[in-house]
């Protein structure tokens, strides 16, 4: 299975990244040749097995649904690019 | 001082014959001198290593007090920077410790600083990471593996007695076996994910990089245990000595040999020093019987389809809104979004973004991820039959020596199959150790034995034994003596 530089642009938009051409052709070639070890998984027949998720088939452990954390907004906003009256800013979505 | 072991350094500190202080600046000064053309360290946190080391009172009961180490940076260090190698965090600051941090700061260790990594750990030779690569000590042209290159440089150059790393698919392992030491990556959920940035969390665990099996073990001591914070932490039962494991007498074991990992592309000096220590373990009464892994060898596929789907999917989260780096005056959301992402990550990290998008994509999940989940079933389950013959396995950790700096930087896949060796023991979730096992050329090799589930003990054990056999683990690179 082979893609081409149209598919890589989807996958790039999907991915929210944008690539120039330069970058479009050779991450079509590296796709590719990723793809190619990939598809060497073809080569065995897995109908009747299960999928593996986790490494000990362990279940998701529960806790009791307490508050256990505490408020650290203003500590964890300190790091953002920009906030404004304890809330994130983003460019303009709604005219 | 800066050759011994940290446990000739603990009782170097208790007969005072060096303070915590003149020991801490002594690998500071190894940093800062002779670390200059490693880039082992992305930062060194000097003033407040100093400030620890001269506050600290000796307790015996914390079995690290007063050693310093370093972390790779893909942990979380409460109010310092954690880049994870990437321009993505350059500007990061971590608000919490990860809690293999906590463990070994209350464990008494003194971090010195953060090592050079590739970026997000995604790679083999830490040239992915935004800040260079770091070196290899034994010679300075030659890639120190990855992606913790900079926790296996530093240890191996003496630049400091131990340091943490991780492992998703090789990345503890393949460093420890190009630069010569010691490194262990744990059973999954033996050692807590918390305040480790996620690659591919599936497979993701921290572990011990040292100049011994013994060092390695007292880490691993200090690091591991249940963590209500992440929920693969697996709850022993009890909390487990593993130095005091590694000193129990030695029993004979039946270790398993993997004849297909010895005919494809092994370099010829690796496979000499495999038979070498064939006869060294057997010496120490090991028995060797062939195991078969007929699915292994799809493991380098499976696991180029699981990494980077849960790679993307991970990733998606530095969207240049709540932290890490942003685009300039982006025009909308979505502009915000793409370039900050595009200019945030290097060529690799996208690469695996990119492929796992794919892999997850409309119509290709079956095809892709589904058929990578069940080829990991099928690898596990050829563990679990071949563990039923033997106790351990061991296989060299890589099929070459460490390879040259932009020698395989262009050609991602030929990157990738370094870790045919190290792979199978993510996927299939157990721990693993490289050892060094001699030479090929200059350049030092690494051999890996393989345990069932929670064998940390037994795999330390058989190291440690070893290691009194041998004194490969002893050797320094020549510019760092």
């Amino acid at each position: 299975m082979s893609i081409r530089e149209d598919n890589v642009e989807k996958i790039a938009k999907l991915a929210r990244l944008t690539l120039s051409p330069e970058e479009l052709a050779a991450f079509t070639n590296d796709l590719n040749n990723i793809l190619g070890l990939v598809d060497q998984m073809t080569s065995i027949t897995t109908d009747d097995v299960s999928p593996l998720a986790h490494p000990h088939d362990a279940l998701q452990p529960l806790r009791k649904d307490l508050v256990t954390e505490s408020n650290e907004r203003d500590q964890f906003q300190a790091l953002a690019p920009q906030t404004e009256s304890g809330l994130y800013l983003v460019p303009k979505i709604i005219e | 001082m800066y050759s011994r072991s940290i446990t000739s350094l603990i009782k170097g500190l208790d007969e005072k014959e060096f303070s915590p202080l003149e020991l801490t600046e002594q690998f500071l000064k190894r940093i800062k001198s002779l670390g200059n053309g490693l880039n082992a360290f992305i930062s060194l946190d000097e003033e407040g290593a100093i400030a620890k080391a001269k506050d600290l009172k000796r307790n015996t009961n914390q079995p690290l007090s007063g050693i310093p180490i370093a972390h790779k940076d893909i942990f979380c260090t409460l109010g310092s920077k954690t880049s994870c190698g990437s321009k993505m965090l350059d500007n990061f600051i971590s608000p919490y410790d990860a809690t293999i941090v906590a463990k070994l700061k209350s464990a008494g260790a003194i971090c010195l600083g953060k090592t050079n990594m590739d970026e997000f750990a995604m790679g083999s030779s830490n040239e992915t990471s935004y800040y260079g690569p770091a070196k290899n000590p034994w010679n300075l042209d030659y890639v120190p593996g990855g992606s913790s290159g900079g926790s296996a440089a530093a240890t191996a150059a003496r630049l400091v007695p131990a340091c943490t790393g991780s492992d998703t698919g090789g990345s503890i392992r393949q460093p420890a076996a190009y630069c010569g030491i010691t490194g262990l990556k744990p059973t999954y959920g033996l050692v807590s994910r918390w305040g480790m940035i996620a690659f591919a969390s599936s497979l993701d665990q921290a572990g011990p990089m040292a100049n011994s099996a013994e060092d390695a073990a007292i880490l691993l001591t200090a690091m591991s245990g249940y963590d209500d914070k992440d929920s693969t932490s697996y709850a022993t039962a009890a909390s487990i000595d593993y130095q005091a494991e590694c000193l129990t007498p030695n029993k004979p074991l039946t270790v398993g040999i993997v004849d297909d990992f010895l005919t494809q592309d092994l370099d010829a000096q690796i496979l000499k020093r495999f038979e070498e220590t064939k006869q060294i373990l057997s010496k120490l009464g090991a028995n060797f019987e062939s195991v078969q892994l007929p699915s292994a060898g799809l493991s380098t596929s499976a696991y180029y389809v699981i990494a980077p789907a849960e790679c993307s999917s991970n990733l998606s989260r530095y969207d240049g809104v709540r932290y890490g780096h942003r685009c300039e005056s982006p025009e909308n959301l979505t502009d915000l979004y793409e370039r900050s992402r595009s200019e945030g990550f290097g060529k690799e990290v996208k690469r695996r973004i990119m492929i796992g998008t794919y892999a997850l994509s409309a119509g290709y999940y079956d095809a892709y991820y589904n058929k990578a989940q069940k080829i990991r079933r099928l690898i596990k389950n050829d563990f679990d039959q071949a563990f039923k013959k033997v106790d351990l396995i061991l296989t060299p950790t890589t099929p070459t020596p460490a390879f040259k700096l932009g020698e395989k930087v262009t050609d991602p896949v030929s990157m990738y199959l370094n870790d045919i060796y190290t792979i199978p023991a993510n996927l299939a979730g157990l721990p693993a150790i490289s050892f060094p096992a001699g030479f090929s050329g200059n350049l030092p090799v690494g051999m890996q034995l393989i345990g069932p589930a929670f064998s940390e003990s037994q795999l330390l054990k058989t190291v440690y034994y070893f290691q009194q056999e041998t004194d490969w683990h002893q050797q320094i690179p020549e510019a760092f003596k």
